[in-house]
């Protein structure tokens, strides 16, 4: 029994909106935590992308992908997090513009 | 003994080695025995194996010894080997016995100099490579050889190397001898190549000269014309014969050993060892002989009036170089390599003298300070006289022999003309007078010495003195093993090198002057005559020149003082001519040096600083420049970073998704 | 008819779904506040859940609110107050217009997606987890994570120590 659905299509075209969305975010905003979260967001939008697939394929391979996108992302937010809690103690800003001391 | 062939040159060397490595340590006395000694052993061999080599038959002597391989590349063998053969032994002899001599003299010369042991480093050094270059079997060791004595000259004329003009003047004599090379280099060369066409690739002599026959005479004359600039350059012919004059800057043993006895006869060793090759190619011959001949008259007119005593005899030497080319020019080997020999003998004996008067006077060389010797130094004038005479020519001495054969085969032989005979017996002339010139300004009339050296006017020690003497008896006795068949002698030395130089041009034989060139002179040459008689009124006819010289010269010098001031007074410009030389040094100066100057200072300012420097430091300062610009991209901010690399993976992305839209 | 009801259904959730995590992110982009940006990061999170679930992948739509939603913002949040960050100003003109050179090649690189995949549809292996074996979720990623994909398994959880010491190393106060 088939159980019709909404065709893959769609979902490829909402991640891809996400992922973008995500992008602009990086490049716009001057906070690092929010930069970081629109980073999170991007991969979201590619794990929607690897489950879309994985159930139109009928493989469990996306998955899995995602499942370990996922456990990535919290390894990085953790570490990731740390560190802007150190820049923040040593610079006293967590501006991105500020942070520059690789400047030529 | 033929097998100990190589102690000959072995022994100089060792004396080199252990003067140069342990002299200093070692001090005058031991180094003042090693370094005559070592000659002394050398010459002692050469001795024995000359002996040896009489006892064999003419035809079994010649004997090859070969130490080791040099150069063996394909089907070339280059071997270090000596030869021992009846024109390398005598050459051998004469080397090591004149520099035994002066070597024993030089002790005593040198005694006070600070440079002794150097001195006889060098010394030792040069015996060494001279007898390579006499003793070799190949033209490469001969080369080594001749470099090797360069070199040598070069250490010994700047040998008081704080005084400007003796270091000017060793480089001045190793450059000059440098341009010489270059022709030899090329010679030879040309002779590999061109047996080589034929499948032979050797540089021995004896193989070279048994398959020479097999060149054509225009590769020949070539190889021969340029070896003989070679010897231009060594034994100071025109136009190279400028740093000899200039090497009198050193010490007066070195003057007689190297630039009378022995390194300057190394061009015509060189002639007659090829004669071979020059008998192939009569043009060449015509040219050795002309030069020789025109070298012979220039450089004796410029001894006429020289006052320096060192620079008479300089321009002596190259005067009697000229006749020993002479000699080998017209094909009479054995008349070169006679006169050679006996030029060893006198002139090396007239400069030890010249030192021995110098040493008197303490050091003073212009003849115009010095006059009325000939009493208080009487061992010295003696044997300056002896050596005299003998260049001069007079009958009983050894010059005279030599002498006479060359004037006799310039006339008679097969490449002779009339008119070398002519200007050879001028030049004879003229030597006889500017010798005895140097003779009476020295040691005859009033004194002109300055009083401070008047005071110490003393004879030379016997060390000194002996070498003089010993010179001195072969200055007399040494022609006669050269008599002519004419005067009744069996001319020994001529038999004696016929297996090595030929029969040579067949004395007492006269042919119309059948040389080349002589077509272009509408004189020709004299007829046949009986060749006993005028061989006769040839050697009368040189002897009457010779005596008229001397006469000349007696008169000017002894009789009336006044006459030669007179004479350069009335001929004002032509005195001024020979007394600079002609003015050769400044020609060459404009000619040569000035315009190598300016295009080497050319080259370096244009060339190499504006154009090499300049796009060196044009590429480094362009590579700043861009850096300095691409730098500005590393703005240190994260987002911009992100860009590019958002960038980039869009283009990746862009590609795949092209590719899977439209293939 | 009941296909006709559930696809109109799949359809409203989907779209609705769609739309609010769109806003939803959109609002994160553009708020001041960096905590206003939080909470609508849970609020994209969870409808990304619902996708999920409608994706009929439960597992994932769990594993996506336990840790996105629930631990991951939570983190930032924490941070956020631990910081105690304040409005963010206007930056300044110099690095204006990177960011809209790049927010205008994203807006290009979207249309080419979407053209992508609506003029050529997306094909691939086709693997042999039919809807039905699938169905049992967890289980089945069980068996291919235990089976196929153990090595990266072993990986990610030294990742995840690794991630763990290096957080409590680098947050250590200076002594």
């Amino acid at each position: 029994m088939v159980i019709p659905s909404v065709p893959p299509e769609c979902y490829l075209v909402l991640s891809g909106m996400l992922f973008t969305i995500g992008v602009i975010g990086a490049l716009t905003r001057r906070n690092a935590i929010v930069v970081f979260m629109c980073i999170e967001m991007m991969l979201n939008a590619v794990n929607i992308s690897f489950i879309t697939f994985s159930r139109f394929l009928q493989s469990l391979d996306g998955v899995l992908f995602a499942f370990f996108v996922m456990a990535v992302a919290a390894a990085e937010a953790a570490v990731g997090l740390a560190i802007f809690v150190m820049i923040y103690r040593s610079r006293d800003t967590i501006n991105l513009d500020e942070i520059n001391l690789l400047k030529w | 003994m033929f097998d100990y062939v190589w102690l000959i040159p072995l022994f100089p060397a060792i004396g080199f080695m252990i003067n140069g490595l342990f002299g200093k340590h070692l001090g005058k006395k031991v180094v003042s025995w090693v370094g005559p000694s070592v000659i002394g052993l050398s010459f002692l061999t050469s001795i024995l194996i000359f002996f040896e080599l009489i006892g064999r038959p003419p035809t079994q002597r010649l004997f090859e010894k070969v130490i080791f391989d040099w150069v063996v590349s394909g089907s070339f063998q280059t071997v270090i080997g000596y030869q021992i053969d009846p024109l390398s032994i005598l050459m051998a002899l004469v080397v090591s016995g004149v520099s035994f001599f002066i070597h024993i003299y030089s002790v005593g010369y040198m005694h006070d100099d600070p440079g002794f042991t150097r001195y006889f480093t060098y010394l030792n050094l040069f015996v060494f490579m001279m007898l390579n270059l006499i003793l070799a079997n190949n033209f490469l060791l001969m080369f080594v050889g001749w470099e090797g004595v360069g070199l040598c000259s070069y250490l010994l004329i700047g040998f008081w190397y704080e005084k400007d003009s003796a270091s000017n003047a060793g480089k001045k004599a190793f450059v000059v001898n440098r341009v010489g090379d270059f022709g030899f280099i090329l010679g030879m060369f040309l002779l590999f190549t061109s047996l080589g066409k034929n499948g032979i690739w050797t540089l021995d002599f004896t193989e070279v000269f048994a398959n020479a026959s097999k060149l054509d005479t225009g590769t020949v004359t070539a190889i021969t014309i340029l070896l003989f600039i070679g010897a231009c350059g060594k034994s100071a012919q025109i136009p190279i014969y400028v740093w000899l004059p200039d090497a009198m800057e050193g010490p007066t043993p070195v003057s007689s050993l190297i630039h009378a006895a022995t390194m300057v006869t190394a061009g015509v060793y060189m002639v007659a060892r090829c004669n071979v090759l020059y008998s192939m190619a009569p043009i060449a011959m015509a040219i050795v002989a002309i030069v020789g001949v025109a070298t012979a008259i220039f450089t004796a007119s410029i001894g006429f009036c020289q006052n320096d005593i060192k620079k008479v005899l300089a321009y002596s030497t190259i005067s009697q170089l000229g006749y020993m080319f002479l000699g080998v020019g017209v094909g009479a080997y054995s008349a070169g390599i006679f006169h050679l020999m006996t030029h060893a003998f006198f002139k090396g004996l007239l400069f030890l003298g010249a030192g021995s008067v110098m040493h008197a006077l303490s050091g003073e060389l212009d003849m115009r300070k010095m006059g009325a010797l000939r009493t208080k130094i009487p061992i010295t004038f003696w044997t300056f006289f002896f050596a005299t005479l003998a260049i001069a020519g007079i009958p009983g001495l050894s010059g005279f022999f030599s002498k006479d054969e060359i004037l006799w085969q310039a006339f008679s032989s097969s490449h002779g003309h009339f008119l070398l005979w002519l200007v050879a017996a001028i030049a004879a002339g003229m030597t006889a007078f500017y010798m005895f010139r140097a003779l009476f300004m020295t040691f005859f009339g009033q004194s002109r010495v300055d009083e401070h050296v008047a005071h110490h006017i003393h004879e030379s020690p016997k060390i000194m003195t002996v070498p003089l003497m010993v010179l001195a008896v072969l200055s007399v006795i040494g022609g006669y093993i050269g008599v002519p068949h004419v005067l009744g002698g069996a001319n020994h030395i001529h038999q004696f090198l016929a297996p090595v130089l030929g029969g040579g041009a067949e004395p007492g034989k006269a042919h119309a002057g059948i040389s080349i060139l002589s077509q272009a002179w509408a004189s020709g040459g004299e007829g046949g005559g009986h060749g006993a008689a005028l061989e006769l009124l040839m050697m009368v006819v040189s002897v009457v020149i010779a005596l008229i010289g001397i006469g000349i010269a007696y008169l000017f010098y002894v009789k009336n003082p006044a006459i030669p001031k007179l004479v350069a007074e009335k001929w004002k410009g032509l005195y001024k001519l020979v007394f600079n030389k002609y003015y050769v040094d400044e020609l060459y100066e404009i000619l040569f040096i000035k315009s190598l100057k300016n295009l080497g200072t050319g080259l370096w300012k244009g060339f190499d600083d504006f154009i090499i420097d300049g796009t060196i430091n044009g590429i480094a300062y362009l590579i700043g420049v861009v850096s300095g610009g691409m730098r500005k991209i590393q703005t240190g901010l994260v987002q911009n970073y992100a860009f590019s690399m958002i960038v980039g993976g869009i283009v990746i992305a862009a590609y795949y998704i092209v590719r899977a839209i439209f293939y | 008819m009941a296909e006709n009801i559930v696809t109109i259904f799949q359809w409203l959730i989907f779209l609705g779904a769609a739309f609010v995590s769109i806003i939803a992110s959109f609002m994160v982009i553009t708020r001041k506040n960096p905590i206003h940006s939080a909470l609508f990061l849970v609020l994209t999170f969870l409808c990304v859940a619902v996708l999920y679930l409608l994706l009929y992948s439960q597992f994932i739509a769990i594993i996506q609110v336990v840790v996105y939603a629930g631990a991951i913002v939570m983190l930032i949040v924490f941070v956020i107050m631990l910081l105690d960050l304040e409005q963010e100003l206007r930056s300044g003109l110099k690095l204006f217009y990177s960011k809209v050179i790049g927010g205008l090649l994203m807006v290009l690189f979207l249309f080419g997606i979407i053209y992508s995949v609506v003029a050529k549809s997306p094909t691939g292996k086709v693997g042999s987890y039919t809807p039905d074996k699938a169905s049992a979720n967890v289980k089945a990623v069980g068996e291919m994570l235990f089976t196929q994909y153990l090595f990266p398994f072993e990986i990610v959880s030294v990742l995840l120590v690794a991630a763990i010491i290096g957080a409590v190393i680098l947050s250590k106060k200076r002594t």
